[in-house]
């Protein structure tokens, strides 16, 4: 693989089930050492996806080129050089710490001459040192999941699919996995990850939106909001928000309209001249209006405006 | 094919076997009670029926031929009564099988040299125990007889006299018609079928059911080096319960062991590879522990049971019947162990059960290494 060579790349996915598409021709690029978010609401067929990237699943239809090499015809090389961490955690409980880490050290042929030393970086990575015998079984969330990355990493690969990696996992153990992710991103592996939590879409270098199988958006966090946008934002805070929703849904200059906490988010052409002509429409219909006023777009923003469901778990960034 | 990964996958199962309180009684416990069981439950011997007795006469000589049958091993005269009510009622509540009525006047007609002759009375609701409770009494009963016209002819000076045909019979290879020697050997092959398939029958299941499966098959490790990482400790396994069920069979039931352990271990090991390669297959199947062990209970035991020649010879049984026993790897390793057991003939004699024993263990591991594939869903 030469070094300008796209980590992964995928050409018209396609995958169906009977005669559900899951994954309804994909295309993408993610570059060497970046850290590339799959962001899309649960079902969207983002496991999917990275389940044929890994060449878990036969894909129906379509090209899937990982760290060069053609999933479909070597995929035995491309396991060579991946590490995978699958959506729920897939070690053996009923083996120890330790157990787990010499088991995928052996699955990946890790050398002799340079296991204890990748046993050692694993067991300091996970903050498991110490607990070397515990079965596994008995770890907390976070934990297991810093164990899985570990176990996915023995053998340094360059490619790195973490498939909802934090799920279930505390907010402080989360931040922590983060930033691994990030220090192994800057020593060059290229991190392919699928995330419903738009702070932790924030992270990456790069996002590729999908929703109902389909890649709805791509770009940086920023380009996305920049771009993704059909217009400004507003925010509203009113009493009471519910009845305000279906006002304003229909109300003139307003494309879009959603609750975000205990406010509204409305997506109008332009901000500034909007808000006189909102704030009486509004009064006349018997909301008050505490404020309104414009803000610069959230990722969520973005995501909202561009799947139609909407996200099952949100986390206010 | 790595051998760092076969290794890998050969220690983590033996982890996995250890930690398992289940798979470690189905290892040790399953093939001893198997063999108790087995061993004691299923004896074709009929012995020690138990006899109720009326004696209308109470002569020496009715109290002569009831001593033969008190001496026969096959009965036990286990009460007296003296009327015919009493008799009845014992076999209705069970207490006996069979009951034996002298008649009055016993003696009396045998000293005069007429016929007589002696009621005998049985709960045929196990017919086979019936026939052969009715077999037996008329060969204590003829041996009698014999006797008694023996002891008239003498008694006439004719003192040459001797019964005019016998039968000499000399059994070969289990020459004490224990049933015993013939079932434990059998059993052998049952426990090891029902163990092998069991035992495997749950390993690639339970990596899909506790979704472990989906980690291992994203790394390089292949298909072939899964399976026979495996089944490797599961060989060992096998290998070691096949001898600890051969020597309790030896020590425990007395079984003779004539043949040679070369053949006892080379036809173990043929139908090991089938049983466990026929488990793992079953495993790939199903992908569900219960079903899997389902269907290998269903699968192996039964047949094992009731086709491979274990109870019932297959030379007696129907044409059609006869010809499904081939498509059984357990017909072939039966008739092996208990020729190694009993008969201990040369290898080159067994080569017919030793060729199908090992075409069945080709075709079944084959089917097995291609049944698995990397794959979800």
């Amino acid at each position: 693989m030469t070094s300008d060579a796209p980590a992964v790349m995928v050409k018209d996915l396609v995958k169906r089930f009977g005669d559900f598409v899951a994954v309804d021709h994909v295309s993408l690029e993610a570059r060497r050492g970046e850290i590339f978010g799959f962001l899309g609401p649960n079902g969207a067929g983002k496991s999917t996806t990275i389940r044929m990237l890994c060449g878990l699943l036969r894909p129906t239809s379509g090209q899937a080129m990982v760290a060069g090499l053609d999933v479909a015809l070597k995929p035995e090389a491309v396991r060579q050089k991946i590490g995978y961490m699958s959506q729920k955690f897939s070690l053996y409980n009923d083996l120890r710490v330790m157990e787990n880490i010499r088991f995928f050290a052996g699955m990946y042929s890790v050398p002799d001459s340079v296991l204890p030393e990748r046993i050692d970086w694993v067991l300091e990575m996970a903050g498991l040192k110490g607990r070397e015998s515990a079965l596994t079984g008995t770890l907390a969330t976070g934990w297991k999941q810093r164990l899985a990355l570990g176990c996915a990493v023995l053998h340094r690969p360059p490619i790195l699919f973490l498939d909802e990696p934090t799920s279930g996992v505390d907010p402080i153990s989360r931040r922590q996995f983060w930033e691994l992710i990030h220090q192994m991103a800057g020593e060059g592996v290229t991190v392919f990850v699928t995330t419903h939590y738009m702070d932790e879409a924030e992270y990456c270098h790069r996002l590729v939106l999908i929703d109902r199988g389909r890649i709805v958006a791509s770009g940086s966090p920023l380009e996305l909001k920049q771009q993704a946008m059909k217009g400004e934002l507003l925010l509203v805070e009113c009493e009471p928000v519910g009845t305000a929703l279906e006002l304003l849904q229909t109300a003139p200059e307003v494309l879009d309209a959603a609750i975000f906490g205990s406010a509204l988010h409305l997506v109008v052409p332009q901000a500034r001249s909007a808000i006189a002509g909102l704030r009486g429409y509004l009064a006349e219909r018997g909301i008050t209006v505490a404020r309104i006023e414009p803000i610069r777009p959230t990722l969520e923003d973005v995501f909202v405006s561009l799947t139609s469901n909407k996200l099952e778990e949100r986390s206010t960034p | 094919m790595s051998w760092h990964r076969l290794v890998a996958m050969a220690r983590k199962e033996v982890l996995q076997i250890i930690r398992d309180p289940r798979s470690v009684g189905i290892v040790v416990a399953m093939p001893v009670i198997m063999m108790l069981a087995f061993g004691y439950g299923v004896s074709l011997d009929i012995k020690h029926i138990p006899v109720y007795v009326l004696d209308r006469e109470g002569s020496w000589q009715s109290q002569d031929l009831l001593k033969r049958f008190q001496a026969s091993e096959y009965f036990n005269v286990v009460r007296t009564v003296d009327n015919y009510p009493a008799l009845v009622r014992a076999i209705d509540e069970g207490h006996c099988r069979f009951a034996i009525v002298v008649p009055w006047d016993f003696s009396r007609r045998l000293n005069a040299g007429g016929p007589v002759s002696v009621q005998a009375l049985i709960d045929a609701a196990d017919s086979n125990t019936a026939n052969l409770a009715i077999a037996y009494s008329q060969a204590v009963v003829q041996a009698y007889s014999q006797k008694v016209q023996l002891d008239w002819l003498r008694r006439r000076g004719q003192s040459s006299v001797r019964a005019p045909i016998s039968i000499d019979a000399r059994t070969w290879f289990n020459e004490n018609l224990e049933s015993m020697d013939n079932i434990v050997p059998g059993v052998i092959a049952i426990v090891m079928a029902v163990i092998g398939t069991f035992l495997t029958a749950l390993t690639i299941a339970r990596e899909w059911e506790r979704g472990t499966m989906e980690q291992l098959i994203s790394t390089p490790v292949t298909a072939l080096e899964i399976m026979l990482g495996k089944l490797a400790p599961y060989f060992v396994i096998g290998l070691l319960d096949t001898c600890l069920c051969a020597l309790l069979g030896i020590w425990w039931f007395g079984v003779p062991f004539r043949g040679h352990w070369s053949v006892f271990f080379l036809s173990s090991t043929l139908f090991l590879l089938v049983v466990l390669s026929t488990g793992y297959f079953f495993s790939v199947v199903a992908k569900s522990q219960l079903a899997a062990s389902q269907i290998s209970l269903l699968a192996t035991f039964l047949p094992a049971f009731l086709l491979s020649g274990f109870v019932y010879p297959i030379d007696q049984m129907p044409a059609a019947i006869q010809v499904v026993t081939h498509v059984l790897p357990a017909r072939y390793y039966m008739a092996i162990i208990r020729n190694v057991f009993l008969k201990g003939s040369a290898i080159t004699l067994l080569w017919k059960d030793l060729f199908s024993l090992a075409l069945f263990a080709v075709i079944l591991v084959l089917l097995a290494t291609r049944a698995f594939k990397k794959k979800l869903t």
